[in-house]
């Protein structure tokens, strides 16, 4: 499969992880393995002097790169200092920004995040920032400098999949920085499907962590994301609304 | 003098720096970050920023997430 390339910097896999949501740090690891991902989600948090282990740890003993998020922001404000906070603890200026506009639905506060951006690639970071299915904001954000955009498929942890590929399609089509399908992933067709539709990652958490088997579904990720790469680089047909015979039809 | 650090109350001695305040949480420093009143205390800062009274400081990590 064909590299991605993020602010000048080569992923040979397309599929990001997040960590949250696993059980322990030992199915974490077991799962970022088998999904061959080389950049990874974490949540910056108060300091609890008696957790066990520690997520970096992983990420560290795998090589694979830390992507801080600024998850449970409500404001720019809140965001631009986690970010700070994050670049200081791990030394990385990358950031995927996540300001929600409300507990119940997680959905990103589009004006909010815009704010963070713009405050955020003024103080020199490579800001990947979580959207709606916008198009317009999508645009926005890119002419802002960020480095990324990451548009929902639905909701975080919904597991509903993508429900506006057509707005998703319309985001790829006027992008020139790389498109990350990012929250709403329930399963492998789901990922095939952003991909499919043009996407140039996909980054799911929940999807893994909390599958029955999330090694299994780690493994099925990472197959599906190169699968609906490959679809997207083949070309598919035009879908028709007649059969199209395929054996010579004369005798 | 009376801090707050990661939400908590705790009375300091005077002149209590970002680095003596880190101890009272932990020794293991590396992927930490300080804020002290929203703002952020570089490392390199650590030994000469000095704490005030009523003072807010946040002690964060990277945990799993997103």
């Amino acid at each position: 499969m064909d590299d991605l390339l993020i602010a000048g910097e080569k992923f040979s896999s397309r599929l990001i992880m997040g960590t949250g949501g696993a059980p322990s740090l030992e199915v974490l690891d077991q799962a970022l393995v088998a999904s061959g991902t080389e950049l990874t989600t974490v949540a910056m948090r108060r300091l609890d002097p008696g957790a066990p282990g520690s997520v970096l740890d992983v990420l560290r003993e795998r090589g694979i790169k830390v992507l801080p998020n600024t998850a449970g922001c409500f404001t720019a404000g809140e965001a631009v200092l986690t970010a700070r906070l994050a670049r200081e603890a791990l030394g990385t200026n990358w950031v995927k920004l996540e300001v929600i506009a409300d507990e119940r639905t997680l959905l990103p506060d589009p004006i909010e995040t815009f704010d963070a951006a713009e405050r955020l690639v003024a103080d020199g970071f490579v800001v990947l920032p979580y959207i709606g299915d916008d198009p317009a904001l999508a645009r926005r954000l890119e002419l802002a400098g960020c480095a990324a955009v990451m548009p929902l498929g639905a909701p975080i942890g919904s597991g509903l999949g993508i429900r506006n590929p057509h707005n998703i399609e319309l985001i790829v089509e006027a992008a020139s920085v790389p498109v990350i399908l990012d929250a709403g992933i329930g399963t492998a067709s789901d990922a095939a499907l952003a991909m499919e539709l043009g996407c140039d990652a996909v980054l799911l958490a929940t999807a893994v962590t909390r599958a029955q088997r999330p090694d299994l579904m780690a493994t099925a990720m990472r197959a599906a994301v190169q699968a609906g790469r490959l679809a997207r680089q083949a070309g598919r047909i035009p879908r028709r609304r007649y059969a199209e015979a395929s054996s010579p039809t004369g005798p | 003098m009376n801090v707050t650090i990661n939400g908590a109350a705790h009375e300091v001695p005077d002149g209590t720096t970002v680095a003596q305040a880190i101890l009272t949480l932990t020794a293991a420093t590396t992927g930490v970050a300080v804020a002290v009143n929203d703002e952020v205390v570089t490392r390199s800062a650590w030994e000469t920023t000095a704490l005030g009274d009523s003072d807010r400081m946040e002690v964060l990590t990277a945990v799993q997430g997103g």
